[in-house]
Parts: structure tokens; sequence; C-alpha cells
């Protein structure tokens, strides 16, 4: 028991590492690349290629005034921040990093918490992602953060379902709710988004949507919200809610390259123990790496969804093509073709 | 270890939920829910059937309170509101339910107790599984199954047909004004809230 506890804490420790240095890292990968896009230098001047920036914002949060507005929810308020943290560093828990690990003739799974309902304990978690953005709109007690909320709780739960029921389709013919099962049927397979593209597709638009990226970030829309929930936050509560948007982009990314791309595996590579677990891990962070530079491609390229086309396209486009996707990879497996 | 976790989140789950029909505000006796919700599901688990605490999870926590929560704030429910509510006929309505909860727990008490009745069976993690919900589901209960399906979707044309505005109101089709999905923070909110 204490062994295993031992391995589980371990294990959690490396996918913390991971997931914590997501967002200082696309802090500075966010910003060059939108300068590189826009044609502009952007922030060149701390370290080599600007690539001490991130030190410097922290330190900037860490000594700025936390301001509380007078009129605020404060019980609800401070709780926001916390609560948007919980969802982004408990997701990564189910997502395999890695081949079976055997280690003094105990058999270890590389993943943080080998549960039979994985893909529902994530979507179960990331689902409670919404509480903090609706809390925070709603206890800053400011008509732009309860714009912010409100449009938060609408648009996540129109796209939780188009996302939901495409990553259904994937379990269809894996038979499991287990990420490590589906990993394993697409080493012996090909990778999902080749027999599933619509399904990906669905997904990778309902992701956006999910993650409050452009072209769907409506709930902090600067233009017309200044920033949305998240409008009288400063200081380390804002960095909070930084943090937890980018981990909660890297733990999408990673269950999206889990589900259609194969997750840590690579075709025609089999390595075990050590070296294996090591290539899995660097292999997953590089896919994952990929996703989130498309992210950012994606945000400084595509202009803002108006409010109504967002909600016209989550219910009357991607619903209708998540069911199509599913009665078709029902059909597929019927036949046998998967 | 199981006992301790067991003993946190049942204190939790009662405490929430006294919070929940306690408290003033709506939207605190709305986290409050969401709060006994997860002390539920954390017991389904304990129980051996991480399926339903995770099911729970997803559809009440993340999908049914998000929406409790969208109406409150779009309504703008103030405190007087909440209050004058409590008052009217929330007492007849208690009552029955109580009622009926306290015959329900009573029925199942009276079978145990009763000599010669078939013994209660405890479910078994079999039944509890996904498989096996699944094949329950879909053979000895598919026709309960269906009417729930129904009634969901009388309860969906009811919403749409109550939300559908007079015909001549609607006359101009095309994409809808942008006031229908903003307009809730048009009015300011009072900024008397203690």
């Amino acid at each position: 028991m204490s062994e295993e506890l031992v391995a589980t804490l371990l294990k959690y420790a490396v996918m913390f590492g991971v997931f914590i240095n997501v967002a200082p890292i696309m802090n500075w990968v966010e910003r060059r690349a939108c300068a590189y896009i826009q044609d502009r230098p952007g922030p060149n001047r701390v370290g080599p290629l600007g690539l001490f920036q991130p030190l410097a914002d922290a330190a900037k949060f860490m000594l700025k005034e936390a301001v509380t507005p007078a009129a605020a929810d404060k019980l609800l308020y401070l709780l926001a921040p916390v609560l948007a943290l919980l969802p982004a560093f408990t997701t990564f828990v189910i997502v395999p990093f890695g081949p079976d690990l055997t280690v003094g003739g105990r058999t270890i799974p590389l993943v943080v918490a080998p549960v039979d309902t994985g893909v529902l304990l994530f979507l179960a978690l990331s689902s409670l992602a919404v509480y903090s953005l609706v809390l925070a709109g709603y206890a800053s007690n400011n008509k732009f953060s309860l714009l912010g909320g409100i449009r938060a709780s609408a648009q996540l739960i129109s796209y939780e379902l188009a996302l939901t029921l495409s990553v259904l389709a994937v379990l269809l013919p894996v038979n499991s709710f287990r990420l490590s099962d589906i990993v394993a049927y697409q080493q012996a397979h090909v990778w999902n988004f080749i027999p599933q593209i619509l399904g990906f597709f669905v997904f990778l638009v309902a992701s956006f949507a999910e993650t409050n990226r452009l072209p769907f970030d409506l709930p902090e829309a600067e233009s017309e919200l200044i920033a949305g929930f998240h409008t009288e936050y400063s200081a380390m509560r804002f960095a909070a809610f930084f943090q937890a948007e980018y981990t909660n982009m890297a733990a999408l990314a990673a269950l999206g390259v889990t589900l259609f791309f194969g997750g840590w595996s690579l075709p025609g590579v089999h390595l075990t123990g050590w070296l294996g677990a090591i290539v899995g891990l660097v292999t997953l962070i590089a896919k994952i790496g990929i996703c989130m530079a498309v992210f950012v491609w994606v945000r400084w390229t595509f202009p803002r969804f108006r409010y109504d086309q967002l909600m016209r396209l989550g219910w009357k486009v991607l619903l209708p093509l998540s069911i199509l996707n599913l009665i078709l990879v029902a059909a597929m497996t019927l036949a046998g073709w998967l | 270890m199981e006992t301790f976790i067991f003993l946190i989140f049942a204190a939790l789950a009662v405490a929430s939920s006294l919070v929940v029909v306690m408290h003033r505000s709506p939207v605190y006796a709305t986290m409050s829910l969401v709060v006994t919700l997860f002390s539920v599901a954390v017991l389904f688990v304990l129980l051996g059937a991480p399926f339903l605490g995770a099911l729970q999870i997803l559809i009440y926590a993340g999908a049914i309170v998000v929406l409790f929560l969208f109406v409150i704030m779009l309504l703008n429910l103030q405190k007087a509101s909440a209050e004058a509510d409590r008052r009217r006929g929330q007492l007849w309505v208690a009552l029955p339910g109580a009622l009926i909860f306290v015959g329900m727990v009573g029925l199942v008490f009276l079978r145990a107790w009763r000599a010669g009745a078939p013994p209660l069976q405890p479910l078994t993690a079999d039944l509890v599984s996904l498989k096996g919900l699944a094949a329950a589901l879909f053979s000895d209960y598919l026709l309960p199954f269906e009417i729930v399906g129904l009634l969901l979707l009388v309860a969906v044309i009811g919403a749409t047909v109550a939300a559908r505005r007079a015909p001549d109101a609607v006359a101009g089709s095309g994409p809808l004004p942008r006031e229908d999905f903003v307009g809730a923070g048009d009015e300011p909110r009072k900024e008397a809230r203690s």
C-alpha cells in the first residue's frame, strides 16, 4: 500500500512538473508568436530572445497589490481563483504517459490514476471548471464581469455536449473508458483521427470553446467586456486564472492527442523499461506542444465570433455533426471495420 | 482510511445540504448544492460504484446546477424576493416530500425486519459497473427507461413552447438581436449587498 502511494505521488510529481510549467512557457510562446504574426519583435529585452520574460512577469504578479472591490462578495471572490486551479491540476491524472514500467518485480502503469472510469473522470472534473468563471463574474459585482460569467456558463454547457459525444465515439470500438486501452488500441490499429476525422474536427472546435480561446473567447472578450469575468482580479489572483487557462489547455490537448493521435506512443516504436518511459513522456510532451502551437496560431489568425453565431454553431452545427459521427462510428464498429 | 474519508464526506454532505435549504442567498445555496452533490459522488465511489460517482458529478454538478446558477444570475434574484418566497406555501410542499421520504425509508426497514420476507440483497459490484448497469437498463428496465426519455422530450417541447414569443413578435426572423443574449446585465445590480 505505502509503496503504491509513493509510486502514485512520484507519478503525480512528474505530471505536475510538466503541467505547472505550461503557463510560463506559453506566456513567452504566445507573446513571441503573436508578435511574429503581427510582424513586430515582441518581448525581447529580458534575457536571450526575451526568454526570462515569464520570470519578470511572475515577480511582477507577486509584488503587485491585490485589490478587492469594495462591493464584492468577499468569500466567493476569493474562492473563484482557487476553484479555477482545482480542475486544472486534477484532470491530467488519468492521462497515461508511457508503457507499463517494472521496478523491483512490480508492474507500475505509467498513469497517475489507473481507474476504470478514466475518460468520464476527466470530463466530470473538467466540467467543474465553469464554476470559477461564473463565480468570479458574479462575486466581482461588476456588470462586465457578470456578463462574462453568464456567457461562460452558457458557452461551456453548449460545447461540452458536442465534446462529450465526440469523445464517446472514440470509446465505441475500444470498448473501454481507460485511456491506456485507447492507446493500446491505436498501437494495434491506426491513429484514431484517420477513421474518425469528423469526430476529431468536432473535438478540436469544441475544445477551443471549452478553454475560452479565440475565436470563442466570449467570456473575456476584451473589446466589449474589458476582460469579462476576471476584470476585477489583479496580482496573484489574476495569475491563478492565467495559470488555470493554460493548464486546462494543456490537459485538454493531452486528452486530445491520447484519443486521436496515439498518446505517448509512436508508430513502429516499441520500447520498454525506463527508456520506453522516458521516450513516452517526451513524445507526449512533444504532441501537447504541437497542440499548444495550434492554439496560439488559431488565436492570432481568426477574429472573434459574435455571441449568437457562437450559440448557433454549437447547437445547430457541432451537435448534429457529433451525433452523426457517433452513428457512423457505431455502424462501422458493428460492421467490424474498426 | 476509508472510514475516515467516509466520515469527512458524509459530514460535508449533511452540512452543505443544510446550507442549501437554510441560506438566504440563492447563489450560496446553489454552490452548497454542488458541494453536496460532490460529497455524495465520493460516497458512491467509496461504495464501489465509481461510474455512478463520475456521472453524478458530470451531469448534476457539471451541467444541471450550472443551469440553475445561469438562471439565478440571469433573473438577478435579490435577497428580498428569496425571503418573501420562503414564507409562502413552502411548508405545504416540503411536508408531503418529507412524508414520502420517511415512508420509503420506513418501507425498507419494515421489509428487513418482517420475518419470512426475502432478505435484502446488497447491490453487487457487477450490477453497478458500467456493463451491468447498461444491461439492466436496456433489458429488465427498458420500459421505465423509455418512459423517462419521453418525459424529458415532453419537458423539452414544453420549454420550447413556453420560450416562443407571439407569432407577430418574431415576424422579422433572422439573426436575433444581441439584447436577447446580453440583456441581463443592462440593469445595474443594487449596490446594497452586505
